[in-house]
């Protein structure tokens, strides 16, 4: 856990002095909110729609982060540092995974209210708690799986195509309730004032399930 | 291991197979009744479904092998879930064909997005469809095997959990013709249908012992010419997806 710590403090240090993942990724998610405005011909969007947009959205710009996850671990020699070192190698998929998290919420933290701004047709404030709930687990989701499909992807030679084509097929199902759970909230004739159960349970066992499986296998891959 | 073990049973099971999937084509043209509301194209039914199933099997089987890889770290179990992955694929991609044109000659449409199982199945596809260019793009052979067994054991835990989310998130169109509850197959059908697959689950494990085999001889031959005839007498191998 302390080791776990200590990893998680070296990236988000790492992060605050480059600047380097985070202002991309709230950078691609306002242009493709722009790029949806003129694909989709709208102004203004609700229900289904904004919930389907802004899911798409949050999940194309968390793929840059998964992209750069591992990548100063493998450039500056941190892998073999850290293998080296007597610890726990689960502490690193923990330590990854809370920083891939941390960056998910600093994008939505920004991504959120631009949508609202850009192209939600309702307020957000009314759906702002249950869609605070619906992002956070979703946020989990892919923090395990990002982290999990980021470390195969880094040792190989095309990593950049490898991680998209094998994260994108595994986030489908939490694409699918997190766009489910947040569409009722946004909707322009009645509302839903929280998301709907069967979603939220749904997304929030395919976190359990994805954490227990990365843990089970995620020490294979640091192996050397 | 000794050059006897290869091959053994494969005519035994080529020949079971042969037989079965024969039988079965009788039953279907033969025996089974002609659907009330389809007609003759609900026959596609009978190797449609057992493509899938067997496929879908295939993929879980090759996540199991891959646990053995990982538990064991010998390469012929890594080798066993390349193989099993890859048939799988194959089996998959005939799955989707027929299900395709079933779905043209019976809803009228190619592609029906409200369909959650051919949904799913096309979603599993996608995601195992990565599995050869995950491969090829690791070039140490020992660390393919340890990542392309991790994904395997990923994606072969994802099948079912997709399969879960995508049912939900539809309504149904797809016949439920198995059911908990016994279903609604009148039992000629039923009968023509198991015999289907059975011979499709034959036809898959022989392609699998094939492969297996072929691959196996193939390495035992640059072994030994190797031993034989010096190193320079094999060419080395070209990178592969495969492991060797």
């Amino acid at each position: 856990m302390r080791t776990a710590l200590i990893l998680l403090r070296k990236d988000l240090r790492l992060e605050l002095r480059t600047l380097e993942t985070v202002p991309a990724m709230v950078l691609f998610a306002v242009v493709t909110f722009v790029i949806f405005h003129f694909g989709l011909n709208r102004d203004t969007i609700d229900g289904q729609l904004a919930a389907g947009v802004l899911t798409a959205t949050l999940l194309f710009a968390s793929m840059l982060a998964i992209n750069r996850l591992f990548v100063a671990e493998r450039e500056q020699g941190g892998f073999d540092a850290f293998l080296l070192a007597p610890v726990d190698r689960s502490a690193m998929l923990l330590a990854k995974a809370a920083a891939l998290f941390l960056f998910m919420v600093a994008l939505e933290v920004i991504a959120v209210p631009a949508f609202g701004l850009f192209l939600l047709g309702p307020s957000l404030g009314p759906p702002l708690p249950g869609l605070i709930l619906v992002l956070v687990l979703a946020d989990l989701g892919l923090a395990v799986i990002g982290t999990l499909v980021s470390a195969i992807a880094v040792h190989t030679r095309a990593r950049d195509l490898i991680g998209p084509i094998i994260g994108l097929p595994l986030l489908i199902p939490a694409l699918i309730a997190t766009a489910r759970a947040a569409g009722p909230l946004l909707r322009t004739v009645d509302p839903a004032s929280a998301p709907p159960g069967k979603w939220v349970a749904i997304l929030a066992l395919y976190d359990l399930v994805f954490a227990l499986l990365a843990y089970a296998v995620f020490d294979f891959l640091l192996e050397d | 291991m000794p050059s006897t073990t290869y091959g053994k049973g494969l005519r035994g099971l080529s020949l079971a197979t042969i037989l079965t999937i024969g039988l079965a084509l009788v039953l279907v043209f033969f025996y089974a009744p002609l659907d009330a509301n389809q007609g003759f194209v609900q026959k596609i039914f009978y190797i449609h479904v057992p493509l899938a199933i067997v496929s879908l099997c295939g993929f879980v089987f090759g996540a199991l092998m891959a646990v053995g890889y990982l538990r064991t770290g010998e390469r012929k179990w890594d080798m066993r879930s390349y193989v099993a992955i890859h048939m799988a694929l194959i089996f998959g991609i005939g799955g989707l064909i027929t299900g395709s044109i079933w779905a043209k000659a019976s809803w009228g449409h190619w592609w029906v997005w409200n369909e959650p199982t051919l949904v799913s199945f096309l979603i599993v596809l996608l995601l195992f469809a990565t599995y050869q260019p995950l491969r090829f793009s690791i070039e140490d052979p020992e660390r393919q095997s340890r990542y392309a067994s991790v994904f395997s054991i990923v994606a072969g835990a994802f099948v079912p959990l997709n399969f879960i989310a995508v049912r939900l998130s539809t309504q149904y169109v797809h016949p439920r013709v198995l059911t908990l509850t016994g279903g609604n197959l009148p039992a000629s059908m039923g009968l023509t249908f198991v015999i289907s697959l059975i011979g499709i689950t034959l036809l898959y494990t022989t392609l699998w012992k094939y492969e297996m085999t072929a691959k196996n001889a193939r390495s035992q031959v640059r072994r030994l010419r190797r031993t034989l005839l010096g190193e320079d007498s094999v060419s080395p191998m070209r990178r592969s997806a495969a492991p060797s």
